[in-house]
């Protein structure tokens, strides 16, 4: 099994850890793409950093990637 | 084949009438909000002069008038440094787990400026950032100018995790960032640096070195 991937949801706990997964794990991944999808109905947007300083936002849950970020929207103050 | 579209941030559809903030635009409204302050001040300061001039027994007058000359731009750079005051804390725990996860997302130089000041450092291509829980300032090449951003993450957070959602917002869309924020204060850095809090000065300093 591979290292495990995370996603990770910031809420007022500081973060949650909502699913992991490896590849390889088909029962984990699924799992994983059905919170993805459930926590991106609930208004939250996912991020995924891409190098130093730059991030991106995705709809679909990178499989590849290590960790993925669930925040909310922000708005002028 | 064409370059990927460049990434724009989900929020800005959220304010359409808004022109999407560049380099130029920046400089354009530095300018505006520079003369906004000279008109704020030269009337005060020419009412003064020509008080002290026709009678100097109205100097009591012409200090009022000099006091609001100085006083009204003191307000504005005041409202700017607002920006980034500290919010309520969260449950220690809370705060805890939210400093870890930002720590996860900084370096090792920003973390530790971060630690000691509550503000986190971020070049970016208008300049370097320093983003708070509820705001950001951002110094502009050549670290003479600062702009006061007001922008705010709904619920009940801690506060690493607010100025994480800020920080990933802006690493993932600058001028969208830039767009959806609201401009408090554009100004001479000098005006707003005092009105910072003190254990704040050390991360405009270090933006400042860095623009």
């Amino acid at each position: 099994m591979g290292r495990m991937a995370r996603l990770i949801r910031m809420d007022r706990t500081g973060h949650t850890t909502v699913a992991e997964w490896a590849a390889g794990d088909a029962a984990a991944t699924d799992a994983a793409v059905a919170a993805f999808r459930e926590q991106l109905d609930l208004g939250y947007y996912a991020i995924v950093s891409t190098g130093e300083g730059h991030a991106e936002q995705v709809r679909e849950l990178p499989l590849d990637a290590d960790v993925v970020i669930l925040r909310l929207p922000i708005a002028g103050g | 084949m064409p370059a990927a579209a460049a990434p724009v941030l989900r929020e800005t559809a959220a304010v359409p009438w808004r022109p999407r903030v560049d380099a130029a635009r920046l400089r354009r409204r530095g300018r505006g909000w520079t003369l906004s302050t000279l008109a704020h001040t030269i009337p005060f300061l020419a009412t003064a002069v020509l008080l002290i001039a026709l009678e100097p027994l109205s100097f009591p007058v012409a200090a009022i008038a000099v006091v609001h000359a100085w006083g009204i731009p003191a307000l504005y750079a005041n409202r700017g440094a607002n920006v980034v005051r500290p919010r309520p804390r969260a449950a220690p725990a809370s705060e805890r787990a939210a400093l870890g996860l930002l720590g996860d997302l900084l370096g090792h130089e920003a973390r530790e400026l971060h630690a000691r000041t509550g503000l986190a450092l971020e070049r970016g291509r208008l300049g370097v950032w320093l983003v708070g829980e509820a705001g950001a300032l951002l110094v502009a090449p050549g670290g003479r100018r600062v702009d006061c951003w007001c922008v705010r993450v709904d619920g009940e957070l801690p506060s690493g995790d607010r100025t994480a959602h800020l920080l990933l917002a802006l690493r993932e869309d600058e001028e969208g960032f830039a767009t959806v924020a609201n401009l408090a204060f554009s100004g001479a850095l000098w005006r707003l640096r005092p009105r910072l809090a003190r254990a704040m000065r050390p991360a405009l300093d270090a933006a400042r070195a860095r623009a």
